[in-house]
Parts: structure tokens; sequence; C-alpha cells
């Protein structure tokens, strides 16, 4: 471990403001016509906070993500990260995808250190190398290619190739979505451990209402077409959280009324 | 920390070799001890057929054309009683002679094949098609004419090659990466390139202060259209994630394209480099036939002229033996810049 998993206090997470933005996408089969992939969205994120988007697809928190990321510019709003507007991407921006995006054609050791390769630090860093690949546990795996690894390893090299940057906002998209169920679950352990020990700002995007509360301090809820920010709900409960908790089920309840997808047995959810 | 080795997947590397160890010994082995005594005698007995139809050939043959092709299968025959027996001993021998002990055969039964129809039946007209005994004996004797035409030929071939992958490197990121390059490259590419290069003979005949020159400036035209057009189309085909995810690392445009979409392109790059080696060996031969005064081209050409077509196929050997090496050392910087892929073909 890197850190020692109590100290709070040397956060690296940054504050992240997102104010009235919008984007629209030109419908594929017609230039004129265009989709609002997201409609005046605004969100604050405190230093070190984990926000979870959940939402049906199409309800822009892809979109959202590489606004943040700097992939792509709004249509209109403003994105900041400590106060400084977000303009194009940036190694303190860190992104995971669902699919890990290795790049197929380094082993596991130069896939994580790429993110120094790129900004030309790799000579001072270099022994930051060795403690990421611990830290997600592939030490023995340094030489492998990533057609040899499993979706969970290669998805932990993905973290690690992210992480490695110390990005003060750290953007998951739908970064377990691949998985099988047991994986996945420990995963967001992983992703909790190494969030605690770093005090990175996180926003995670899932399809997976329970994999939300059992993470996120806040539960951003999405809906799709014009894809807008619904509410938000914070999650209170104590770590580690028990995922059949009266609690938990009666939170995973709200949010599944809030969708409209609670069906009969939970309440009148539909007018 | 929780264990991963479990996750490895099945086909892992370090699972591989125990696999393939295990199987000739437990399933195979016993099919290999069935066909044992056919693959231990198939070289031997096509050798001991051939050298039977040789004799009765080349009765009719002056001696001294006939004697390097008699050794020469005498010394198939005892290295492959030799191989035989020490196979035994040696497994790693048994293993190539299974490979390849049914194609060595093959190969010795089709030349004597190819003895039977020419000096033996006499079917084919008698100066246009030799017998396997003359086209070996031309090569022997004329061996170091055929050595500096080898080494000629390589010179003119590397020289071209290298010239017009270097450039088509250039031209092919460019085109690739940049949009204006694309524009403006493109209709260029598609008007010049599918011409073959060996149309612009005449052109270059008399526009180059050398033969030579024009030779190598042929072959790099060859080479670059493909080559071109490939690492043009790898590198705008680089999957967008890569290079999204490169850029929220925090790469620059030259990280982009040198770190990102050239590997990702490199496939596609290969492919460009294996059709341009094959377009380079046409250029080779036709520039050497009609304008350099060196090379196999040249030699063929040459021998016809005296009417040797013993010496003409010579060449013909020594022309599949230099490109088919060529082309192997290609697929070998393939399989070692590539080794990250899977499945790649084996040449």
């Amino acid at each position: 471990m890197v850190t020692a998993s109590s100290n709070r206090v040397t956060a690296e997470g940054s504050a992240l403001l997102v104010q009235n933005v919008s984007k629209s996408f030109p419908a594929a089969d017609n230039s004129q016509a265009s989709t609002l992939a997201l409609d005046d969205a605004s969100l604050s994120v405190a230093p070190g906070e984990l926000v979870s988007l959940v939402g049906p697809s199409g309800c822009g928190k892809s979109t959202l993500l590489r606004l943040i990321a700097g992939l792509t510019a709004p249509d209109s709003g403003e994105l900041s990260v400590d106060a400084e507007p977000i303009s194009e991407p940036c190694a303190e921006r860190g992104l995971v995808f669902q699919d890990p995006n290795l790049f197929p054609w380094l082993s596991v050791r130069k896939n994580i250190q790429s993110g120094l390769v790129a900004r030309g630090v790799l000579h001072e860093k270099k022994h930051e190398v060795d403690e990421f690949m611990r830290l997600v546990g592939l030490e023995t795996f340094a030489d492998a290619y990533p057609h040899h690894l499993s979706g969970g390893m290669a998805q932990r090299v993905a973290l690690a190739r992210a992480l490695i940057n110390h990005p003060k906002v750290l953007l998951l998209d739908e970064p377990l979505g691949a998985l099988d169920a047991f994986t996945r679950m420990r995963m967001q352990d992983e992703v909790l451990r190494l969030w605690k020990s770093r005090g990175t700002t996180i926003l995670l995007v899932t399809h997976d209402i329970d994999e939300a509360i059992y993470m996120s301090d806040r539960i951003v809820i999405m809906t799709a077409r014009p894809g807008r920010i619904e509410r938000t709900i914070s999650v209170t409960l104590d770590r580690p959280r028990q995922r059949n908790s009266p609690e938990f089920l009666q939170l995973r309840g709200q949010i599944l009324e809030i969708l409209h997808f609670a069906g009969a047995s939970v309440g009148a959810a539909e007018e | 920390m929780n264990a991963p080795v479990e996750e490895v997947k099945r086909e892992s590397r370090a699972q591989m070799p125990a696999r393939k160890i295990s199987l000739p010994e437990t399933t195979k082995a016993p099919l290999a001890s069935r066909a044992g005594a056919r693959f231990l005698l198939a070289v031997p007995v096509a050798t001991g057929i051939a050298l039977a139809v040789h004799f009765w050939a080349s009765k009719n043959q002056p001696a001294p054309e006939t004697h390097s092709y008699t050794s020469f299968l005498w010394i198939i025959l005892s290295a492959s009683i030799v191989a035989a027996a020490a196979q035994f001993a040696w497994s790693y021998l048994r293993r190539w002679m299974q490979q390849m002990a049914p194609i060595i055969a093959a190969a010795i039964v089709l030349l004597t094949i190819w003895e039977a129809v020419t000096s033996g039946f006499r079917w084919l007209p008698m100066p246009y098609f030799p017998g396997p005994a003359g086209v070996l004996q031309s090569l022997i004797d004329d061996r170091a004419v055929l050595f500096d035409s080898t080494w000629h030929s390589l010179l003119l071939l590397l020289s071209g090659y290298f010239l017009g992958v270097c450039i088509a490197l250039v031209t092919g990121v460019c085109i690739g990466w940049f949009a204006p390059a694309r524009y403006w490259g493109m209709p260029i590419l598609k008007i010049i390139g599918p011409i073959p290069a060996t149309a612009w003979v005449p052109l270059a005949m008399v526009v180059a202060p050398s033969a030579m020159f024009s030779a190598v400036g042929l072959i790099a035209l060859a080479v670059w259209f493909p080559v071109t057009m490939l690492t043009a189309s790898g590198i705008s085909n680089t999957r967008a994630s890569y290079l999204d995810v490169a850029r929220t690392l925090g790469a620059s445009r030259a990280y982009l394209i040198f770190r990102v979409a050239i590997p990702a392109a490199m496939p596609n790059i290969f492919i460009g480099l294996f059709m341009g080696l094959g377009a380079s060996f046409l250029t080779l031969v036709v520039a050497e036939t009609v304008g350099v005064k060196s090379g196999l081209g040249w030699y063929v050409s040459w021998a016809q002229g005296w009417a040797e077509y013993g010496k003409v196929y010579a060449a013909l050997v020594i022309m599949a033996v230099f490109f088919s090496t060529i082309m192997t050392v290609l697929f070998k910087v393939r399989d070692r810049v590539l080794v990250w892929q899977k499945g790649v073909i084996k040449w």
C-alpha cells in the first residue's frame, strides 16, 4: 500500500464544478437534426468525494464524463477543476473505460508506465511503476501482454495506468460493467481501497444501482432524452456497507422508483 | 490483495509449453510409432528410385553432366540413412523428420519425374528443357557469375526497397494522420499508385542518369504505393479509444502519432511491406532484364541469348531460394515486432 489507508489528510482530490452544461450531437442520419445528449446539467463534487452517475442508456452520463475529461467541448456552460476551466484532456483527470483499452502492443509494465512516458517523467518516477503494479496485484504479470490477461486483471492494469499520474479527479466510465458478478464485487472493494488510500475525487458512471449504493457518497440520478440530472441522493451508510441491509434495500427501492423501474410491488411509481 | 493467479486465462503462456510437450508423449506416441517406419523410409526409398531413374536416363547423356547429380543423390541417400539411425537417439531430429520427411520425399519424386520426362523419355524439346542433372551442372559450373549476380540483385533490391519503405512510411503517416495531407495526397496516391512500376520503364530510362539509378527508383516506386496505402489506412483506423486514453494520460501529439497510432497500425504496415516486397521482386527482375547490366534478371536473359537453358533454370532456382529467404526474413521481423498479437500466420 502506498499511503496509510486512514490518512485522508493528504488527499489528492480536487473540487469539480459543472455549471449549466449542455451538449448536443448531430443525428447520424440527418445533419440538420441533433440529439440533446445533456441538457443544462449542474453538479458540484467536493475534493475526495466519490459520486456515482446512474441512469438508463442515453441519459448523457458518458457524455458528461467525456466533457469533464476534456475529450469533447460543451455547447454551453462551464466546467472547472479547482476553479480552473477545463479546456483539453490532461493527466490530472484520469479516465477508465468499460473496455480497459490497454495498448495491446505494450506489456503490462509498459502499459502502466505509459502515462509517465507520455508526460516525459519516466526517468524520475520509474520506482512508482513497481509500486502501482503491487498496488493492483500484478507484479508477476509485468511482462505479459494484454491478450493474456482476464477481464478483471486487464481492468486493474487500466486502473493502475490511470492512477500512476496521480490524477486529482478519476473518471470511471462503467469500469466494472464487463466483469462477472463476483469479480465485479471484488473489484468494487479494490476501487474503494484505492480511493480511501489516495483520497482522489472519483466520478463513477454505472448501470448498476447496487454498485452505486455500495460505493458512493452521493448518487446522481439521470434521465434520458434529453439527458438531465434528475435528482441527487446522499448515501450516509457506514462503510463497509452491507449489500442486504434494510437501509441498503430501501435506498435501492427509492432509486428504482425515481427511474420508474420499481414495478408493482414497491409502490405506485407511475401516476 | 486477492491472488490474481486464478484469474489467468487457460490459454496463458505459462501453461502452453506444458501442454505442448505432454501431447506427443501421451496421445500422439502410439500413432508416431505406427507411422515410424513410413517416415523413416520415405526419403531413402524416393532417393533410391531417383537414382535408378537417373542411371537409366543418363545412359544417353555425356558423362560429366551427370556426375554432380549422381553425387547429389548419393549424398541425400546416405544422409537420410544416417538421419534414420540417429533419430533413435536424438528426439529433436526425430520430430523434425516426422515433419519434413514427406515434403523432402515428394520433392525428390518431382525431380525424378522431371528427369524421366526430359532426359529419360525426351518428351520435351531438348535444348529448352534440360533435366535436373543439366541444371545442377550449370549451377556448379557458373557459380561465380551466379553468386555475383545474386549479390548485385540483393544490393539493388535492398536499396530500392528501403528507399521506398522510408518514403512510404512518411507519406503514409502524413496521409493517415493529417487531414490536409489526406485531402491533397489521396488523389495523387489513387492516380499514380495503381500504375505498375514497370510501366514507367521507358520514362525512367530517359530521365535517370544511369540504369542503376532508374532501377532503384522504380523498385522504390513499386514498394511505395502499397506501403503508403496500408500505413495510411492503419493510422487513420487507429481505435479512437486508444487515442482518448492516451490523451487523458497526458500525451502530446508526438506521443499520439509515434507511440499510439504507429504501433496500432503496425499489423497493417506489415501487410503493406509484404505486398511491397512482392512488387519489388517483380520490378527488380524487369529492371535487370531491360536496363541494368547485372543481377539475376540480367543473367537469365543473357543465358537465354546464348541458348543455355540449363543456366536459365539454374538462375530460376537461385531466384526461388533468394526471394524465399528474403520473404522469410521479413516474416521473422514481423513475428518479432508483432509478438503482442495472437495468432499471426506462420511462414
